[in-house]
């Protein structure tokens, strides 16, 4: 478990004698305790997976989307409070809307992604506000090629080729280091992305779930960022089952 | 007795600029006069200005208005530059160039060109009007003396020159240019850039390319 | 007598202004919100447009002129937004290039809303139309003449906003010189066959603005013709028009008439 903060954790503006924020700790938590999110970035495309954990029957199968389009060419997928994710991808849109009208081209995925961790990090530095208690990890195709940047509660923003958060995170990662990134088609690693999120999902303590997967890729979609189209979505979801069944087997 | 008219007018560049695209950057080139009426207060003037290391600028027009709009897109070009952590693409200086010329239209009096090279487009030439109007074309010519060889461009341009002909050509176009029209004149400046870098020449006034003279 | 012809000595020539100094008032005068409106400089001219059945097909050249100079001779006139419409622009380039920036971000945000409702042509119509008209009241219009095109859900649309802000929808809009000559032409032709294809309307366009280069001086031989229907919206190559009705010149050949 964590350490006790015994006084340390009030307020974020204040460090522990071990060199800690807790609050910023306390706010990777509530990221911890969502569903899992999943992204992998291959050579032509990236592609983004979220448990979507359904706590009840009554929800509308569409509702609480957890993937997120920036401008035509970015993508985020959410783990965390929503309403405050809500927050960073309004900003990121402005963001995005800003460098567009002032520089003439698509914002690059680096400098948005940078930008919204320096935002992430203001609300750090000051003990009248609280972080935000979201990560996102934000996806991308711009003039560098395929992106993936995950970016925390702390501030931290940092490329990665695959990467995980929420609740199967550690389980994702494991899964994640048998794939060969830059070699793995976009398909392959959709069918995979689908069968990471299917193996980390815990059906004992949460029950339902359904699964979002968006995709941007070069060659598939043209560099726009969308949802997986439904045939493809389901043939990824039924590859997925099927290897969870043989793996029971 | 009220002040002499050469008091009151301001500076004025009146002017030949010109860029041309070959594969793998751009020949940039403008004439050197800078004239107050009719009195010409600088023959040596540099009229291709740098807004980073391998973007460029040729100014036409007001030439406090063009300085000034040349010295903001350098600096908030150096900032983009810190963020991106890469060099700028020639569109992003363009666009920052249309930014201002655009917002300020009423107030300004400055036609641009800009070109230069980036690694992902390679060579490229924007011309950016008087009402702040962006457009990319093969080669762009502006300027008071540029009216005067709209004609001798029409004919002499062909797309895929090699880099010595666009100068031949940027050379013998500014040179006619600089012979018919009274605000341009002096030296010819010349700016190549390409990936490898930027090389700057200067054809002095008496070895300019002759034509018919009259 | 004789005049007194006086040189300029010492004290009579003010070199350095000092009669009349710079004050901020006159350096930088007080722009009078009347006298805020600019002129157009660089500029395209007509667009025209016909509904036919089955959808839209507006055609426009590609010609932007510097006051009477043919300056920028491949410049497109016609933006696809969203998926359901083109706008067609003459007028001023700049003010249609910050036009279309605000059209795009509002196309960019309905793609990040993605709730699978789109901006259809009429919704594209009304904000263009308040834009025009809210910069016109600012004495700062964006000095342009638009068409609004489009074709969504079995049904077309056509109109026209202007740079006061007026705004009207009908069959057949064409602006500049279009509404003097292709418009009678066109509406001829669409009485004469109410029922036109998208061949017959593609032919009329490049017969109309065949005619406006004989007419307008400030038109171009190279077009663009788009068309919105139910297979979506196409911008075209550019067609390089021909022009061959110039036998009315061949008398002036074989007699030696002025005209």
């Amino acid at each position: 478990m964590t350490s006790v903060g015994s006084g340390y954790d009030l307020y974020v503006s204040t460090y522990s004698p071990d060199g800690k924020i807790f609050q910023i700790d306390y706010a990777n938590k509530a990221v911890e305790n969502s569903g899992t999110c999943v992204a992998i970035r291959t050579k032509d495309g990236v592609i983004l997976g979220v448990e979507k954990l359904v706590p009840s029957k009554m929800l509308e199968k569409s509702s609480n989307r957890r993937i997120h389009h920036i401008d035509t060419h970015i993508g985020v997928g959410i783990s965390g409070f929503l309403a405050d994710a809500r927050q960073l991808i309004t900003r990121a849109r402005d963001e995005a809307k800003q460098y567009r009208q002032v520089y003439g081209q698509p914002i690059p995925i680096k400098v948005l992604s940078q930008r919204i961790a320096s935002y992430n990090h203001v609300y750090t530095l000051y003990g009248s506000v609280r972080p935000f208690g979201c990560s996102l990890i934000i996806t991308g195709i711009d003039q560098y090629g395929p992106q993936l940047y995950m970016v925390e509660p702390s501030g931290s923003c940092i490329g990665y080729f695959g990467t995980s958060m929420g609740k199967g995170k550690q389980a994702a990662k494991n899964e994640m280091e048998k794939i060969k990134f830059t070699e793995i088609s976009t398909r392959d690693a959709l069918k995979e992305v689908a069968r990471i999120i299917h193996t980390v999902h815990d059906e004992v303590k949460d029950k339902d779930f359904e699964l979002e997967l968006g995709w941007i890729s070069m060659t598939e979609t043209n560099s726009v960022h969308q949802l997986v189209p439904q045939n493809l979505f389901e043939e990824a979801e039924a590859f997925a089952k099927a290897a969870i069944e043989e793996a029971n087997q | 007795m009220e002040s002499p008219e050469w008091m009151n007018n301001a500076v004025d560049l009146g002017t030949s600029i010109m860029a041309v695209e070959f594969d793998g950057g751009v020949v940039m080139g403008a004439d050197s006069r800078t004239t107050t009426g009719a009195y010409i207060a600088n023959r040596v003037t540099n009229k291709i200005t740098p807004i980073h290391e391998k973007i460029y600028c040729c100014r036409s027009g007001s030439a406090a208005d063009t300085q000034a709009i040349s010295d903001y897109v350098r600096y908030y070009l150096e900032m983009h530059t810190s963020e991106l952590c890469d060099d700028p693409d020639v569109k992003t200086a363009a666009s920052l160039f249309q930014l201002l010329c655009y917002s300020n239209k009423n107030n300004l009096m400055a036609g641009i060109i800009v070109a230069g090279w980036d690694k992902h487009q390679g060579g490229s030439v924007y011309n950016i009007s008087l009402g702040g109007s962006m457009v990319k074309q093969p080669f762009a010519i502006g300027g008071s003396g540029s009216t005067y060889i709209y004609g001798y461009c029409d004919s002499k341009f062909k797309p895929n020159m090699t880099k010595d002909e666009c100068v031949e050509f940027v050379q013998n176009s500014l040179a006619l240019a600089m012979f018919r029209d009274g605000s341009s004149g002096g030296v010819i400046r010349l700016c190549i850039i390409d990936k490898n870098g930027v090389e700057r020449r200067m054809i002095p006034g008496n070895k300019l390319p002759r034509f018919w003279e009259g | 007598m004789q005049q007194h012809v006086s040189f300029p000595v010492f004290g009579q020539n003010d070199y350095f202004n000092y009669k009349n100094p710079q004050t901020l008032e006159n350096r930088m005068p007080v722009v009078d919100a009347k006298k805020k409106t600019q002129d157009p400089i660089v500029t395209g001219t007509s667009v025209i447009a016909i509904k036919y059945n089955g959808g839209v097909v507006m055609g426009t050249d590609m010609l932007c002129s510097y006051g009477s100079l043919a300056r920028f001779n491949s410049i497109q006139r016609m933006e696809k937004f969203g998926s359901y419409t083109i706008i067609g622009a003459g007028g001023e380039l700049s003010d249609f290039q910050s036009l279309s920036n605000t059209l795009n971000d509002l196309v960019t945000l309905d793609h990040c809303i993605d709730d699978g409702s789109k901006l259809s042509p009429s919704e594209i119509y009304n904000y263009v139309a308040r834009v025009m008209y809210n910069h016109r009241n600012k004495g700062d219009p964006l000095w342009n003449s638009l068409v609004v095109m489009g074709y969504q859900n079995g049904s077309s649309f056509l109109g026209k906003v202007d740079l006061v802000g007026t705004c009207f929808k009908d069959d057949i809009v064409c602006t500049g010189y279009g509404a003097h000559i292709a418009l009678p032409l066109m509406r001829k032709a669409a009485l004469d066959n109410p029922n036109m294809n998208l061949e017959q309307a593609k032919k009329l366009i490049e017969d109309c603005l065949r005619v406006l280069f004989y007419r307008d001086a400030r038109s171009s031989k190279k077009i663009q013709i788009s068309v919105a229907n139910e297979n979506g919206l196409e911008i075209s190559e550019p067609i390089e028009l021909d022009t061959y009705m110039w036998q009315s010149g061949e008398a002036a050949v074989k007699s030696f008439s002025q005209v």
